[in-house]
């Protein structure tokens, strides 16, 4: 059993999925999906372990060894991504049934938890795979099953929203898909391990420089890198709130970690940083992100939005770690990609109870909201000084070392834009809080009761995650600093 | 044969610019799911034609034969047709779907109607 | 000869594209971007890629086009000229992303290893063991249907989740309420005798040919994806001359959708089989005593699964947006 735990890890939710169809009833599927996804996350914690025991783990699917079949390779980078996503998909769900009686139809239900089901199971396929076209076929999983939890939303704007966003995800798919084809025929494999060894020979050919292009580019859109990135704050915004929870943590990261495997271990440091202008793009479109997606948070009158803004910026950050081509840099990266994933499910889940008693996220009706619902408001509050990155949450981990990695390169106004970036989140998070706590209530703030304990529950184990992971670093520094350390052992 | 290699790529290149063109310049949501579908057809033209081996036939083992295209990229695409089919799909469905909702399925009036509301 | 017909295949896809672009009839749209996908299918076949043309002639040219004309049947038929052409930017922006990506592209074909050599990287690293081996590890003549279902069996498992997803989507999407009145249909073609009694004769030919696809891939062109979709073309003809209800009478909702969900299963559960007898997941040698029967058993058993999911699939997809097309009105 524990030799198959990395396949286990996909397959599990994958064959759950048509099983979830033979179940009529909503309530036995969301049970059932939920039940999958908390062994799921079983299976990930216990892959974690044996990859930080033993090393890096291999797998060959069909039995047939790489190139010639497809490989499953887990280790230190990608184990603690697989942990998020499992953990994130199943607290999320302890959430789901009740968040979506008002946003969902009845007669939807069972197959919103189907295609649950398929999109962990895609994001998790990406993330343990080791062949490069295997990446493709599950990201088109994953993608596909995003759409649909998308377009359920309940405005009618969720529906023009999933279509952007499939518009958009498919070119990107299909520019990732134009980059494998290139770097196939450059060098005759598909296997990631094979093609690190085999683009060196190739690597001054501008047909290799042009994948390379096309797989940044691609990947880009899909992790919604300014100014590729129109597509995130519709999508977050209308879908189904708990679904926005679900993808606001996952989704955008997963793109970011195949980014970092591309350019760290499938092309190389030396070609990505010197034979492409890797860092200074990343670094303009980074800051930029953080800079734009920002000030236009603060205008945002509907939450759910204003915080798929904050999620740009955010992504904006985890770029930036990237450009800064140094260890400290990337141990930065991962660091904030675990700790943004808790920090925004808190927050959406909080605005998703939100959502359930008010029917709507609009901060104009929110007015005094924390005197009816103090429990839900705590937790914005709380999640809030995480993104703003105060002391005791971890925010505050991530952005310490993002400004160390900057202060190690030298790059001391590089350093004072990531602080400024979180004085403008300072300024989008006190927005909600002064209106919440200190307004008094008005007559467009709904007479509303606190959230169910469905919500507040999983809300607040989120909550304490961020807490407690603020408080006590070492696991999460510990997987960032093996994960890094990694990636640069093996450097070409 | 180099005029029809190069000729073959760079007919291939235009072919996946026009589909793309579609995708980015349409109004109408269906038109540009048709260009959607263009564009990753051209894309399967490429790769196909990275797989040909001049003198060499189908990959079905048969006596007599030793040269055989490359059945790698045959298997790679037949998966990729299927993804191509089911985001088409999909998409139908949601342009439906957006039809019932707003009565167009023209982008400038759905974002009209966005404004209105 | 041959690079004649390359050229003129070539020229005649580029010149249905550049028609694409330019007609606003979208009912003509469609029909041009049928003959995309006809035609890239007889590219395909000029390229040695038979099983590629086979399948990208059934679902580029049928039931892509099938699906638009559907969906067309509710929004229009034609394309609106923009409201305000003037100040519209997308024309200008678009030409640049197109210049700009397509320069690229130019300038990365420039290294490839030429059109058609036997000795570039793609050709010589990992295929030939597919080729030289496959007979013996695995035992049958389509080397394309061994790497498919055997060698790169997880990417096709991958293949079979994408379709079960396009079609839970689907139903997520426009899956409409039984109805309780009869729902009169206004189109039906039973009337025309030259129709009915062609169908009837054709459907069941149809389905044999679909089981002989099916099950002869593994030595010629075919395969489960094929098979599964001409298989739910003969349904789809049904459906299409003698109207929903009865093609609903033959297969009814639950049916499909069980079945749908079943091709999935299989596929998982031989790769689960093959994990409890002590190999890796998906590994077929485990499935008998002797790995060569197990590969071929590994195969068949795969390749049914594909094409029932697919078939079913399909038959969902397109009942569901004949009922929508139907109910257009209706609220849900």
């Amino acid at each position: 059993m524990i030799v198959h735990l990395s396949v286990l890890q996909v397959i599990i939710p994958l064959i759950a999925a048509p099983l979830c169809l033979l179940l009529r009833k909503s309530e036995l599927a969301w049970a059932f999906a939920t039940l999958v996804a908390f062994i799921t996350l079983a299976v990930s914690i216990a892959l974690l372990s044996q990859v930080m025991q033993t090393g890096p783990i291999s797998y060959e699917l069909g039995g047939w060894e790489a190139p010639w079949g497809i490989e499953y390779r887990v280790d230190m980078l990608n184990a603690p991504l697989l942990v998020l996503i499992s953990a994130i998909s199943a607290v999320a769900l302890l959430a789901a049934r009740t968040s979506i009686e008002n946003e969902i139809p009845e007669n939807r239900h069972t197959f919103f938890y189907i295609a649950w089901l398929l999109c962990m199971a895609g994001l998790l396929g990406i993330t343990a795979t080791g062949d490069a076209f295997n990446v493709f076929v599950f990201l088109e999983i994953s993608s596909l099953a995003t759409y649909t939890l998308i377009a359920l939303g309940k405005d009618r704007r969720a529906l023009w929203a999933s279509f952007q966003y499939l518009v958009a995800g498919t070119i990107g798919a299909t520019f990732i898909l134009i980059g494998i084809g290139l770097m196939y025929v450059m060098t005759g494999t598909l296997n990631m391990a094979d093609l690190a060894q085999r683009l060196p020979e190739v690597e001054n050919t501008k047909t290799v420089f042009t994948a390379f292009a096309f797989m940044i580019v691609g990947l880009c859109m899909k992790l919604a890198l300014f100014p590729l990135h129109l597509w995130l704050p519709n999508a977050y915004a209308f879908a189904p709130s708990i679904v926005t929870t679900f993808l606001a943590a996952t989704a955008t990261k997963v793109a970011v970690y195949v980014m970092i495997r591309f350019i760290f271990d499938v092309f190389g440091f030396e070609f990505s940083f010197t034979h492409f202008p890797l860092q200074e793009v990343l670094l303009t479109l980074g800051i930029a992100g953080i800079f734009v997606a920002s000030v236009v948070a603060i205008y945002q009158d509907n939450l759910k939005r204003m915080l798929a803004y904050s999620s740009v910026a955010q992504v904006g950050y985890i770029i930036l770690g990237i450009s800064f081509a140094s260890q400290t840099g990337i141990m930065a990266t991962l660091l904030h990609m675990l700790n943004h994933g808790l920090m925004k499910a808190a927050l959406f889940l909080a605005l998703a109870a939100v959502v359930y008693r008010m029917g709507i996220a609009q901060l104009s009706q929110m007015h005094g909201i924390a005197s009816r619902m103090p429990l839900t408001m705590a937790a914005f509050l709380i999640g809030g000084l995480s993104l703003i990155g105060v002391p005791l949450t971890v925010g505050f981990i991530s952005k310490w070392y993002l400004v160390s990695a900057a202060l190690e390169n030298g790059w001391w106004a590089v350093a004072a834009a990531i602080l400024l970036g979180s004085l403008l989140s300072v300024v989008y998070i006190w927005r909600v809080i002064e209106v919440a706590y200190f307004k008094p209530v008005s007559e467009s703030t709904p007479d509303v009761k606190e959230a169910p304990a469905a919500l507040l529950i999983p809300m607040w184990i989120l909550v304490l995650a961020n807490l407690y992971f603020g408080i006590e670093t070492s696991l999460t520094v510990g997987i960032s600093q093996m994960a890094a350390a990694e990636l640069f052992g093996g450097l070409r | 044969m180099e005029f029809l290699g190069l000729f073959n790529y760079w007919v291939v290149i235009v072919l996946m610019m026009i589909g793309f063109y579609i995708v980015i310049c349409s109004n109408n949501l269906i038109k540009k799911l048709i260009g959607l579908t263009i564009f990753q057809t051209s894309v399967f033209i490429m790769y196909i034609s990275m797989g040909k081996i001049t003198g060499g036939t189908a990959p079905v083992l048969a006596d007599g034969i030793t040269l055989y295209s490359n059945p790698l990229t045959h298997v790679l695409i037949l998966t990729a047709i299927v993804v191509g089919i089911a985001t088409t799909a999909l998409g139908l469905a949601i342009v439906v779907r957006i039809h019932e909702g707003y009565g167009t399925v023209e982008e400038d009036e759905i974002h009209a109607r966005d404004k209105q509301a | 000869m041959e690079s004649f017909v390359h050229v003129v295949i070539l020229s005649m896809l580029v010149t249905t594209a550049i028609a694409i672009v330019r007609v606003k009839d979208l009912f003509a749209v469609t029909m041009l971007a049928g003959i995309y996908g006809l035609l890239s299918a007889s590219f395909f076949v000029l390229m040695d890629a038979h099983d590629v043309a086979f399948t990208e002639a059934a679902v580029g040219a049928g039931i892509s086009t099938l699906l638009i004309l559907t969906t067309l049947s509710m929004t229009g038929r034609f394309e609106k000229a923009s409201v305000k052409p003037q100040t519209d930017y997308r024309p200008v922006l678009a030409l640049v992303l197109v210049t700009v990506t397509g320069a690229l592209l130019i300038y990365g074909t420039q290294d490839m290893p030429g059109f058609g050599t036997a000795d570039a990287p793609a050709q010589t690293h990992v295929v030939p063991r597919y080729l030289n081996d496959s007979a013996t590890e695995i035992g049958i003549p389509n080397v394309v249907a061994s790497i498919l279902a055997s060698y790169r069996g997880y990417d096709t498992f991958g293949e079979v989740v994408v379709i079960f997803t396009a079609g839970i989507g689907v139903l997520a999407m426009i899956m409409s309420k039984a109805s309780s009145t009869p729902v009169v249909q206004t189109s039906l073609m039973s009337d025309h005798v030259v129709l009915r009694i062609v169908s009837k004769m054709l459907i069941p030919l149809i389905m044999m040919f679909a089981l002989y696809v099916q099950f002869h891939g593994e030595y010629g062109p075919g395969g489960g994806f094929q098979a599964g979709v001409i298989f739910a073309s003969a349904f789809i003809l049904y459906a299409m001359l003698f109207g929903l209800t009865e093609a609903r009478k033959v297969v009814n909702n639950t049916v499909v959708q069980l079945l749908s969900a079943l091709g999935v299963l299989l596929y998982a559960s031989v790769g689960v089989v093959a994990m409890i007898n002590g190999g890796s997941f998906l590994d077929y040698d485990f499935l008998s005593a002797d790995p060569v029967a197990g590969q071929m058993l590994g195969i068949l058993l795969v390749e049914l699964g594909v094409g029932i999911t697919v078939a079913s699939v399909m038959i969902i997809i397109f009942f569901t947006f004949t009922a929508r097309s139907q109910k257009a009105g209706e609220p849900d």
